[in-house]
This record gives C-alpha cells, sequence and structure tokens, in this order.
C-alpha cells in the first residue's frame, strides 16, 4: 500500500493518468503506418516507380487506388514507399541521438566536474549551428543519400537527447538509493548500468518519440527542398514537393502526403505525450 | 563467498576516527562540516550521535563509510586505515560496513524488485550461486518480519515508509557485516512505527551481534538505543559519555540547551520559556574559539580567542567546555 | 469563564474520488474552538488532519466533496460566495504551513509578501505597510528587520523562515490562527522558540489558534484543548490535562507510551503499535483502530464506536472498551 495521505496534487495528477481514446487511435495509426511499410515488397501495389506517361495526374481508378502523379506513377504506391523512408529516417537518426545524447548526458550528469563541463560545452556549439544550413552543407559535401541524410539529422539530435539524460541523472544521482549503492561498493558502471540506467531510460523513451515526430517533419522539409533522398525514390517531403506544381489540377497530389505526415507525426506526438505525463508524477513522488 | 564472519571478542575498539576533517565546497565558498573530530565506538556497543541540522553528523557518518573524502585524519575499521584504502581493498571493507538512511523509499531504486534489491549486495561481493542467494534474501526478510513470498516480487512504491525501512535494514543485513551506520532511519517514519523499527533494530543488533553509529537530531529516540552518545554542533564534538548520565547531568551548556528544549507529553511540566538565543551560525564561517560561545549563556573572552578540547569531567564522561556545568 | 464559540465544526466529512475508490479524508468531525482558546489535534499522517484544516480554510481540491457546516464567527463558511471567503482568509482566518521554503514565494522578498498582506486587507499605503512590516518582523524576534525586508527566503534560514511565515500570518489581526506542524520541520530548539513565540503571541492578541501535530509532547503544555484523531475521526477529545491524566482511547494511551521517554533508561524496550493505519479507501465496518488494538473484541470489529461523553461533558471519546480512568499511559 502506498502513501495513505494523498495530497491534493497527487490526486490530480492519477486522474491524468489514463490513457485516452486519443492515444490509442494514436497507437492504431502508427501501426498501421508500420504494418504497411514493412510489408511495402509483398503489398499487390504498382511499382511506385513506373511511369506512365499516359496516365499523368489520373484520377482515382481501379488500377491506381489514389490515381497518379505528375509523371504517371502510382500515388499510393509512392505514399506507401514514402511512408518507409520517413519512418526509417524518423526512427534511425533519433536512435543515434538517443545511444550518443543519452550515453553522454549519464556520464556528464553522474561524474560531473570537468567532464561535464566538456560535454555540455560541446554540445552548445554544435546547438550554436543553425541546423538546417549545417544539414544543407554536410549534404552538399557528402552527397545526397538515405545514410548521409540519417546520419546528419542523428548527429543534430545528440544534444537534446544530452540534456533529457543529464538532467534526469543529475537528480537521480543524489538519491539515497545511489548512494546505497555506492555504501555497498558497486563500480561505477554497475551504478550507472543497473541503478540509474532504468530510471532515466523512461524520460529518454518519452523524448524519444517526441523526437521521431521533429525528425519526420524535419526529413520531409529537406526533401521538399530537394536535399532530402534522391529521386526516384519517393519521401513525403519530395511527393509534397512535385504536388506543388499540379495543385490546380490535382491537388491531392500534395495534400495526400502532407496529411499522411501530419497523421503520423500527431500520432507520435500524442503517445511520446502521454509517456512523459506517465513517467513524471511518478518520479515527482518519489 | 560470503564467509561467516566469526566477530571476534578483541577489546580494541572496532571503529577509531582520529581527528577527522571534511570540507566540501558550495559554489565558491567552504563549508566546514566536520572540523576535528575523534571518537571510537568499541564492539558491540551503540554510539549515539546526536545533534542539530548543519552540525555534520551526517557528514560524519558518511565520511566514515568513505563516501565522502576527509581533507585530514583518519578512520580506523578493526585497526585497517580506511582513509588509505582503494579500490578492492575498500570493496571489500565495505562488506563489514553498511548504512541506513533518513528517507526509506528514496534509499530504493524505484524501478526495481526488492528481492533484486536486497539480493545487490550479494551480487556485488560474489555470491553467484542464484539458490544461495534467495536463501540468504528469504532469510533476512523474514529476520526483520517480512513475508518473502510476498514482498520480494514487488516493487518499493508498493510498500509504505516503515516497511520501507525494513527492507532497507533488510539490505544492510544480508552481508552480514559488523558495523552499520543509522543516519537518522526513523526520522522520517510515524510516531507508532517509529517504536516498530527502534525495537527491530535493537533485535536485529542482538541476533547480528552488530556494533552502531546512531545518528539523529532527536535526543529521545537516540537515548533510547544508545549506550553512550556524542552531542555535535557546528563541526565539533561538544560532549561524548554514557548516555544515562550525559542526559542526567549534562556537562556541556549546548546538552542542556537541547535537554531543556524536548517537548514532554506531561501538562504538568510547563515548557521552560527558552530565552531566545538566536540561530546556529553558518558552517560556512563558524565563529572563532568555541562554536557554541554565539549562543551560550556562559560564554566569556577565553571563548572566542581558544577552542575548547574534550576533558574529562566526569568518570567516562568528557565535554569541550571552558566552564562546564559540572566537573571543572 | 465560558468564551463565545468562534469556530464550530459540526459532522465535517471530505470525501475525494480517486481512482482506488472513495477516500474517505474526514469522517464527521464535531469541534468547537472558544475565542482566544487553543485547540490542538494530533494525529499520524494518514488521519486527516491536514484535510480538516484545509475543510476550514474552505481551500480543499477541486474534485473534494465536502458536507456539514463550518460556523466561523458566526457566519457558515461553506455557504459564503468565494469573493467573501476570501476576504475573510488572511485576516480573520490565518495559516501557518509546515514548510516556510514552500509556503513563502521564493522569488518575492520578505517585504514584498508582507507589504502585499497588509495593502491586501488593511489598505494601508505604501509608507504604512512597511513600518507596520518591520514592526512585525521584530515581534517575531528576528533581528535587523528592517535589513530582512529586502531579502528573499532562501537568504534565511529554516526557523526565520518560519517566523516570517507567522508575521505574515499575524500582520491582519486575525481571529483565528491555524498552524499547521508548525515545526517538524525543524531543529528542537528552533522548534521550541516558535513554540514559544506562537503561544506568546497567541495570548497577547487574545487570538484562537488550532495547532495541528503528530507530536503528543508539543500540544502538552501549550493547549487548553486535545483532540485526537484516527482514520479521519476525532476518537477522543478533553482538555489538556484530562487527556494526559484520564485518556480513555486505547490508541491514546498506545501513541503516548510509544514516544521513547527522555527519563527512561537506554535499550528499554518501546511498546509499539503493531500493524499500520488503515487504507482509507477501505474503511473498516467496525473501529478503524480495532486491528492494532490490544484490547479489541468482537464489538469493536463490527460495530463503530460513537463519541460518548467520560466524566464530564468536556471529555469525550469513542471506544466500547475504554481504559480504566486514573490510568497512567505508559506504566
Amino acid at each position: 500500500m502506498a502513501t495513505l495521505e494523498l495530497t491534493i496534487t497527487e490526486i490530480e495528477q492519477m486522474q491524468a493518468r489514463r490513457l485516452g481514446p486519443l492515444c490509442w487511435m494514436a497507437v492504431g495509426w502508427m501501426t498501421f503506418m508500420f504494418a504497411v511499410a514493412m510489408f511495402a515488397d509483398v503489398l499487390p501495389l504498382p511499382s511506385p516507380t513506373d511511369m506512365d506517361m499516359l496516365e499523368r495526374r489520373a484520377p482515382t481508378s481501379l488500377q491506381h487506388w489514389l490515381g497518379t502523379d505528375g509523371l504517371g506513377r502510382d500515388e499510393l504506391a509512392r505514399l506507401i514507399f514514402g511512408a518507409r523512408v520517413s519512418l526509417v529516417v524518423g526512427l534511425c537518426a533519433p536512435v543515434i541521438g538517443l545511444t550518443f545524447g543519452g550515453a553522454l548526458g549519464m556520464l556528464a550528469g553522474y561524474f560531473r566536474g570537468r567532464f561535464e563541463t566538456l560535454v555540455v560545452g560541446s554540445m552548445d556549439v554544435l546547438l550554436a549551428f543553425p541546423p538546417l544550413i549545417l544539414a544543407l552543407a554536410v549534404i552538399a559535401y557528402l552527397g545526397q543519400s538515405l545514410v548521409n541524410l540519417t546520419c546528419i539529422l542523428g548527429v543534430l539530435g545528440i544534444p537534446a537527447f544530452m540534456r533529457v539524460a543529464r538532467a534526469s541523472t543529475l537528480t537521480l544521482a543524489r538519491r539515497e538509493f545511489v548512494i546505497a549503492a555506492q555504501a555497498l561498493g558497486a563500480t561505477h558502471a554497475r551504478i550507472l548500468l543497473r541503478e540509474l540506467l532504468p530510471n532515466v531510460m523512461l524520460p529518454l523513451l518519452a523524448f524519444f518519440l517526441l523526437s521521431v515526430a521533429v525528425t519526420i517533419v524535419v526529413e520531409g522539409a529537406l526533401s521538399f527542398l530537394g536535399l532530402g533522398v534522391p529521386p526516384p525514390a519517393s519521401s513525403w517531403g519530395s511527393m509534397i514537393g512535385e504536388g506543388r506544381e499540379s495543385l490546380e489540377v490535382a491537388p491531392r497530389l500534395a495534400f495526400m502526403p502532407a496529411i499522411a505526415m501530419f497523421l503520423t507525426v500527431l500520432s507520435f506526438n500524442l503517445v511520446g505525450d502521454t509517456l512523459r505525463a506517465l513517467t513524471d508524477p511518478r518520479q515527482g513522488a518519489l | 563467498m560470503i564467509q561467516q564472519v566469526s566477530k571476534s571478542t578483541s577489546r580494541e575498539p572496532l571503529l577509531e576516527v582520529d581527528n577527522l576533517v571534511v570540507e566540501y565546497s558550495v559554489g565558491n565558498k567552504i563549508v566546514h562540516a566536520v572540523s576535528g573530530v575523534s571518537l571510537h565506538i568499541a564492539r558491540g556497543e551503540t554510539l549515539g550521535l546526536v545533534g542539530e541540522s548543519g552540525c555534520g553528523k551526517s557528514t560524519l557518518g558518511r565520511a566514515v563509510l568513505r563516501l565522502h573524502r576527509p581533507v585530514s585524519g583518519r578512520v580506523l575499521f578493526d585497526g585497517h586505515d580506511l582513509t588509505a584504502m582503494q579500490g578492492n581493498a575498500l570493496r571489500q571493507m565495505r562488506q563489514r560496513v553498511q548504512l541506513i538512511f533518513q528517507d526509506p523509499i528514496a534509499s530504493l531504486n524505484p524501478r526495481r524488485r526488492i528481492g533484486d534489491i536486497i539480493a545487490e549486495p550479494l551480487a556485488i561481493s560474489g555470491v553467484n550461486d542464484l539458490q544461495q542467494r534467495k536463501k540468504l534474501v528469504d532469510e533476512v526478510l523474514g529476520a526483520v518480519g517480512l513475508d518473502p513470498a510476498l514482498v520480494a516480487g514487488r516493487l518499493p512504491h508498493e510498500f509504505s515508509g516503515g516497511q520501507c525501512q525494513r527492507i532497507c535494514i533488510a539490505r544492510a543485513l544480508v552481508l552480514n557485516p559488523e558495523f552499520i551506520v543509522c543516519d537518522e532511519p526513523v526520522s522520517a517514519l510515524d510516531v507508532s512505527i517509529r517504536a516498530q523499527i527502534l525495537n527491530l533494530l535493537e533485535e536485529m543488533k542482538a541476533r547480528y551481534g552488530l556494533t552502531l553509529l546512531f545518528i539523529a537530531h532527536d535526543l529521545a529516540v537516540v537515548k533510547a538505543v544508545s549506550d553512550r552518545v556524542a552531542v555535535m554542533y557546528l563541526g565539533r564534538l561538544c560532549e561524548v559519555g554514557p548516555s544515562e548520565q550525559v542526559f542526567a547531568s549534562p556537562a556541556h551548556p549546548y546538552t542542556a540547551l537541547l535537554i531543556e528544549a524536548i517537548p514532554i507529553p506531561d501538562p504538568d511540566v510547563r515548557p521552560v520559556e527558552t530565552v531566545p538565543v538566536g540561530e546556529p551560525p553558518s558552517p560556512i564561517s563558524p565563529p572563532s574559539g568555541c562554536r557554541f560561545r554565539t549562543r551560550c549563556p556562559r560564554a566569556d573572552q577565553r571563548c572566542s580567542e581558544e577552542m575548547p578540547e574534550l576533558r574529562t569531567v566526569a568518570p567516562g564522561q568528557f565535554a569541550a567546555c571552558h566552564h562546564p556545568l559540572i566537573g571543572s | 469563564m465560558n468564551d463565545v464559540a468562534l469556530l464550530t465544526l459540526e459532522g465535517v466529512s471530505v470525501d475525494l474520488p480517486t481512482p482506488r475508490g472513495n477516500l474517505r479524508a474526514v469522517d464527521g468531525v464535531d469541534l468547537t474552538v472558544g475565542a482566544g482558546r487553543t485547540l490542538g489535534i494530533v494525529g499520524e499522517s494518514g488521519c486527516g488532519k491536514t484535510m480538516l484544516s484545509r475543510a476550514i480554510l474552505q481551500l480543499l481540491p477541486k474534485k473534494a466533496k465536502h458536507s456539514g457546516s463550518v460556523m466561523f464567527d458566526g457566519q457558515d463558511l461553506l455557504q459564503l460566495p468565494p469573493e467573501r471567503l476570501r476576504k475573510l482568509r488572511g485576516r480573520s482566518l490565518a495559516v501557518v504551513f509546515q514548510d516556510p521554503m514552500t509556503s513563502l514565494n521564493p522569488v518575492l522578498t520578505i517585504g514584498t509578501q508582507l507589504i502585499e498582506t497588509l495593502r491586501e486587507h488593511l489598505e494601508l499605503d505604501l509608507a504604512a505597510a512597511e513600518m507596520r512590516s518591520v514592526e512585525l518582523l521584530a515581534a517575531v524576534s528576528i533581528p535587523a528587520p528592517e535589513q530582512r525586508l529586502k531579502q528573499y527566503p532562501h537568504q534565511l534560514s529554516g526557523g526565520m523562515r518560519q517566523r516570517v511565515a507567522i508575521a505574515i500570518a499575524l500582520s491582519c489581526e486575525p481571529k483565528l490562527l491555524i498552524a499547521d506542524e508548525p515545526t517538524t520541520a525543524l531543529d528542537v530548539t528552533i522548534q521550541a522558540q516558535i513554540l514559544d513565540l506562537l503561544v506568546r503571541e497567541q495570548r497577547r492578541r487574545h487570538m484562537a489558534m488550532i495547532l495541528i501535530t503528530h507530536d503528543l509532547g508539543v500540544v502538552a503544555g501549550r493547549t487548553d484543548e486535545v483532540a485526537v484523531m484516527y482514520a479521519g475521526r476525532v476518537v477522543e477529545r478533553a482538555p489538556t490535562p484530562v487527556l494526559f491524566k484520564k485518556m480513555r482511547m486505547p490508541y491514546t494511551e498506545a501513541l503516548l507510551a510509544a514516544i521513547p521517554k527522555i527519563d527512561a533508561a537506554p535499550h528499554t524496550p518501546l511498546p509499539a503499535i503493531s500493524g499500520r493505519p488503515p487504507d482509507p479507501t477501505r474503511p473498516l465496518r467496525g473501529c478503524s483502530f480495532s486491528p492494532r488494538c490490544r484490547y479489541a473484541a468482537r464489538r469493536c470489529h463490527q460495530e463503530k464506536p460513537a463519541l460518548v461523553e467520560a466524566e464530564s461533558r468536556e471529555h469525550l471519546y469513542a471506544c466500547f472498551h475504554p481504559i480504566e480512568t486514573g490510568a497512567v499511559a505508559g506504566a
């Protein structure tokens, strides 16, 4: 049995802990997107790169469920393969941030002193560069590819993860259970991995989901500018960019990828927010 | 491998603190937490360390466990100099000395199960046999009055403060240590639970043959469990002596002030109208000479110039005062 | 010398909806406080004493349901519109909380907080408010009061902050002061000073005071009447000397016995109360203390005892097996 005298704030927080229907819908959309992107190869779709010059900007039909784009390529197939790009970049880049940023943040928050100053300082330098310009510069230098894009976005995300991990570690490292582990003679590695990591993981995961949402938008923006994945691969951002030309004739070419991106980003935000609400009060109540 | 340490019956003190000085910096200021404290604890004894917040008693307790690096001075445990130890040797020593904290819920990792938390000391000290671990964990949980079947698989937030403190005590006992530092173990608990935990500590002391350093700010609690008591003020010891003797006839004016201030649950005892003696000074800039002189009704010129050392004022009782209440 | 009752609580109950079920924080409490008198409310955490003080101040959480009547100075606080209540709070009805670090605004100076209260309720101009603030700080024995006005709460020690909180509470000459565990977070020597200050000011201003604490020692010499709470109810109520000398509730006796006494010899085993306080979301059918009571009988587990009179109208208790009159607790 937990605390008996519930304080006023605890009662209010307990109400917020229920997962609402909105959250479940978000989870549903996310699952749907993942499934569709993963099994894109086995789905009975026309190829997203086959151009059919006779059927350019064709409306919806049995052959092309969502019509075709400006070069006669099947819109639905392009949307689904575009989902793949967005999700791959959207997930892999934050993973880079999570691993490196999370590790640096935890080490900085635990060891403090000069190491911490060094880490925080270098992160500040990285943050000082306007991210989009840096991304453009690196891509211009290294060339456009999925891997390069993922890496640069991943590196750009490291400072934010470092901040979250460090903040969390700073509060936790002072708690008695960490001192208790030290008093038992546990090595630093043991304390970091067994005592701190399970606790820091929660806020990091919540932040991860929010970061996925942001990365998808950034990838979309870069692709829109023509600096994301190179053609003929489709990405929601590049589809929006291409759809710009057909706005009067076939507005769906721009709007459908935009809606797909909007719903996906919204879903990640909702789930990330809910996770954050679930993890924070518990930590506060300790 | 846990060796069943045979509790030696040597006459040497188990713990000896020799002129320990601990300081730490806050911003660009230095806090003189412990300024030259010497004491010793005999085997099987409970020494109560009492003082108000800021006096350095918690820092001293943690310094004894090498959780703070002392600026100077030594801590000798069973003849071994803890202050000079490093790495593996220190880790081995740590298994013989344990610590119980004030906030029982914060002392437990909120994301680990109770069984794992109590097994952690065993894992760190190399007990790899899982069966053996479980056996020892179950045994120690039973000793503190908890049912292992009901408790081992749950998380800390499912338990009350009193139960968490029992779990912390179990964790401290699982390695069969010789010495436990109890840092305000009952201050965060309710009155009715306090008595339970104090009784439990006494019981465990007898069962495991422990030596205790009991740190608290509540004098009555300290007196209830201690054989000898040491009073600390702003980083220095004011008085040391057998509990009964010190409380019956305190030698140091600060001890007397503490005793007077205790609220007595008896309506006939009118609370003594205390003359406002002000606030304790900050440990960043302690007063010169005797640190208590700014609040002491007996202070004079000598007190501001000369720092008093602990001197015998009665058999077994020592006080650091130029004008003690007894035995001057 | 019967004073007119300043505060009368009748059948006050507070229910809080929680995901685990309804939580009865306060269960049908009747209390009176006469003008100029001190009532001590004693209980451990979870007994509902803090919720009770919030009920008096009408500062309950939004989801809480409260019933009963709270008559203060002739007005029923449950019926008053929020505007009138706000004028009452701080002026006639003042509070001092446990933790001065959170009850004082950390980003405002001491002076601002004091002057704000004075100008809000007494409509003084700035100069007059400043002068009065200095007087108040001096009255609560804060040295160098003029300098303190410009300081922030974190620059003061815990004891000083609590004095400031008391000064703010007393600034508008309240008729009733509620002190909710005012010294629990302070050292024992400072505790004594703060309690003396409260009692002194209470006597000087002929103010009523409710002193809420978990420590029987704190109420012993400083209150006129004591009410002991357990699991949301008042289980015993009596004038202070009567409570300590002629207690009837086994819980009161057990509580007193469980406190380590300074004159007891070391290593005397403490008569502890076994078990834990009940879960307020699962109220027991019988007496809430029965699972832990050493005198409990069948009736105690099945029926809730009502408050009945002991040897006089002023001493009430709720127990089917009260301890004998004249028994000295802890003996």
